[in-house]
């Protein structure tokens, strides 16, 4: 930036606030591994009986205790936590006998996929309607960008996904129903990365691809709609920010376009505090995805979460709730970090 | 001595709550509470979303009289078994031949309850953790601050699944777990607010004066963050509501038959393409009443704490 001398000091900073990121990184981590194993261990009044019921004769029972080490302190039960729980180890999924993680890994990229497809919608129609109602403050369109707001933020998500479902599935049949891709397609492809509408791609699959697109669709615009209520508010309110500055006036007085003065000037200063709105938006969505995929049967980690507490594997929900928890922090501390390396001031 | 212009004609009602010069602090009171009155009522959509939610408190307390049906009891299974909306059932009856109007209108009950118990929860334990945490500093903010990050790194309907999945499935479960995943953004909060009053020359003078340190948090710290708590409390209603409603709509919440809205949308989806209506309506009512405390809570907010509204 200003010579080689100032571009040292800022990257050297840059390196100390990520040191200070790491010590924070490691011990939200260990409090969240804290908090999963005081639900799973503390909360219940009896983790034994939760697994082999209450009929379970002594001698299985005290295997069982055993097996669990909860014969050993607390202390010494959550330092065990604590080692299993940094190698990915949360113990076996009692519904499907796999390891936890295993399940996860197999069940995250539909999650993924959905979570992604949501931002990016939320992305693209979000930002300009909230830039547009920040430039057009108290006409119409703001009007709409707020009640779009509202309604979104008093909504439940797993009301209107079956009201989505009922009208564009069931009454008009623009969308394929539940799902991630009709039976007859399903094995047309070979799964590599997961991700099905990339998969099938990849193999010139393009029925199948189609089929993909018709399923997804649907739930990807319902999660895509929370999102855009969020980012197009928080836009608006960064624009309106932004166009209050003196560099906007200046702008203008310079004779730059209007278009060049909003979208150029303004926006390009709203984008650094966006990016964490995004951000944020993204991980709400990884929440909003368990009721989501509940309704439209989409076998993600939401569905495996709900699956698993429907049958009291409390493995497969603590797995599920860490590995959540654990992409919420870094998605956090990520645009954390974007933002202080993006905004001048922050250094 | 407050009494007497009491009696008098509304006009100088007005005047007395006006006064410059109240005579004592009741009439003070009484005369900041008008003023926010006047300013809230200029809002039209804020006082739609207070008679929405004066609407679900009296539909509460006369669940019993004006709902025409049991909401539990089911009607004949031949006659009355998931009927259209018509004129003996105005929003048409579920599988079990309950009419859904009258599960609904005993539905506020839940719905209150649980904003009732978690308001009542969270909102002291927020209140407690922030003020000490700003008044103190040092190693027990840390500490405190630390722990409060931990629960907010949790998405909070995730985190409130995994403590009912522990605590077991019911209605006092779903409000505990809401409840603990409800308290750290008050926390927060109530801690910025006791940063910027801590150091004010009134706290010191009450230190002079020998008051304890519990003494000056409860006696003069904590009335000084309860109002923006209130809006931010308000303004999580409907997060609350949505989150007891999703613990209900995946069975977790309120136990069948209770008529619990989130639950009563979950059997409405086997009836979804035919019976629409068993699902719908629930959902009709998680969104007006959702939609009344936002509209209040954004009013509130801009009375109570004009610095955060834009």
């Amino acid at each position: 930036m200003n010579g080689g001398g100032g571009h040292g000091s800022a990257l050297r900073s840059f390196l100390k606030q990520l040191a200070q990121f790491v010590v924070i990184l490691a011990t939200t981590l260990l409090g969240l591994v804290a908090v999963t194993f005081f639900i799973g261990r503390v909360v219940p009044i009896d983790p034994v009986i939760a697994i082999v019921g209450d009929r379970a004769p002594a001698h299985v029972y005290e295997r069982v205790r055993t097996e669990l080490g909860l014969d050993r302190p607390l202390i010494e039960q959550f330092v065990i936590y604590v080692k299993k729980a940094a190698t990915g180890d949360f113990g076996n999924s009692v519904l499907t006998t796999n390891p936890v993680m295993t399940d996860i890994a197999n069940v995250f990229p539909a999650t993924l996929e959905l979570a992604t497809l949501g931002t990016l919608i939320g992305v693209i129609i979000g930002v300009p309607l909230g830039v547009l109602a920040a430039v057009k403050r108290g006409t119409l369109i703001d009007q709409f960008v707020r009640v779009l707001g509202l309604v979104g933020y008093s909504v439940p998500i797993f009301w209107l996904g079956l009201m989505g479902l009922l009208l564009f599935y069931a009454k008009l049949g623009w969308v394929a129903g539940p799902g991630r891709i009709d039976v007859t397609y399903s094995y047309l492809y070979t799964p590599v990365t997961g991700i099905v509408l990339l998969d099938t791609a990849m193999q010139g699959q393009w029925d199948a691809f189609w089929d993909a697109v018709s399923h997804v669709i649907l739930p990807a615009c319902l999660l895509g709609y929370f999102s855009l209520a969020y980012i197009s508010r928080m836009t608006r309110s960064f624009m309106l920010n932004e166009l209050a500055q003196e560099y906007v006036i200046a702008a203008r007085v310079k004779g730059l376009s209007e278009a060049r003065v909003i979208w150029r000037h303004a926006l390009r200063n709203a984008a650094v505090p966006l990016i964490t709105v995004i951000a944020l938006s993204y991980a709400n969505l990884l929440e909003g995805s368990v009721l989501t995929e509940t309704v439209f049967a989409w076998p993600g980690l939401g569905q495996y979460i709900t699956n698993s507490l429907q049958n009291a594997d409390m493995n497969a929900v603590l797995g599920g709730t860490l590995v959540i928890g654990t992409v919420f922090v870094l998605l956090n501390l990520v645009s954390d970090l974007l933002y202080r390396l993006l905004d001048p001031r922050t250094r | 001595m407050a009494g007497s212009p009491l009696a008098e004609q509304p006009s100088s009602l007005r005047a007395w709550l006006l006064s410059p010069e109240p005579n004592s602090r009741w009439q003070a009171r009484l005369g900041r509470f008008y003023l926010g009155w006047r300013a809230f009522t200029r809002n039209p959509l804020a006082v739609v979303g207070l008679g929405i939610v004066v609407l679900l408190i009296l539909m509460a307390i006369f669940a019993d009289v004006i709902a025409p049906y049991s909401p539990v009891a089911g009607g004949d299974l031949r006659t009355e078994r998931l009927l259209p909306p018509s004129e003996t059932f105005w929003l048409g009856t579920d599988d079990q031949g309950r009419d859904i109007f009258s599960r609904i209108v005993h539905g506020s009950r839940i719905t209150l309850l649980v904003i009732v118990l978690v308001a009542l929860i969270a909102t002291p334990i927020g209140l407690l953790v922030g003020t000490v945490s700003g008044y103190l500093g040092g190693w027990v903010d840390t500490v405190l601050m630390r722990t409060t990050d931990i629960f907010l790194a949790f998405p909070r309907l995730i985190l409130a699944l995994a403590f009912v999945a522990a605590l077991g499935p019911g209605i006092e479960n779903a409000i505990i777990a809401i409840a603990i995943t409800s308290w750290p953004p008050y926390a927060r909060i109530a801690r910025a607010e006791t940063l910027m009053v801590r150091n004010s020359d009134f706290i010191a003078a009450v230190r002079l004066q020998g008051a304890s340190t519990p003494r000056i948090i409860m006696g003069h710290v904590v009335p000084l963050c309860v109002s923006s708590l209130i809006v931010r409390v308000t303004l999580d209603m409907a997060g609350i509501i949505l989150t007891a409603a999703g613990l209900g709509f995946l069975g977790l919440g309120a136990q069948p038959p209770q008529p619990e809205w989130g639950a009563m949308v979950a059997t409405g989806r086997n009836y979804l393409i035919d019976q629409w209506w068993v699902a719908a309506m629930p959902g009709i009512a998680i969104f007006v009443v959702s939609l009344g405390f936002n509209l209040l809570g954004d009013g509130l907010r801009d009375v109570l704490d004009p610095k955060a509204a834009k």
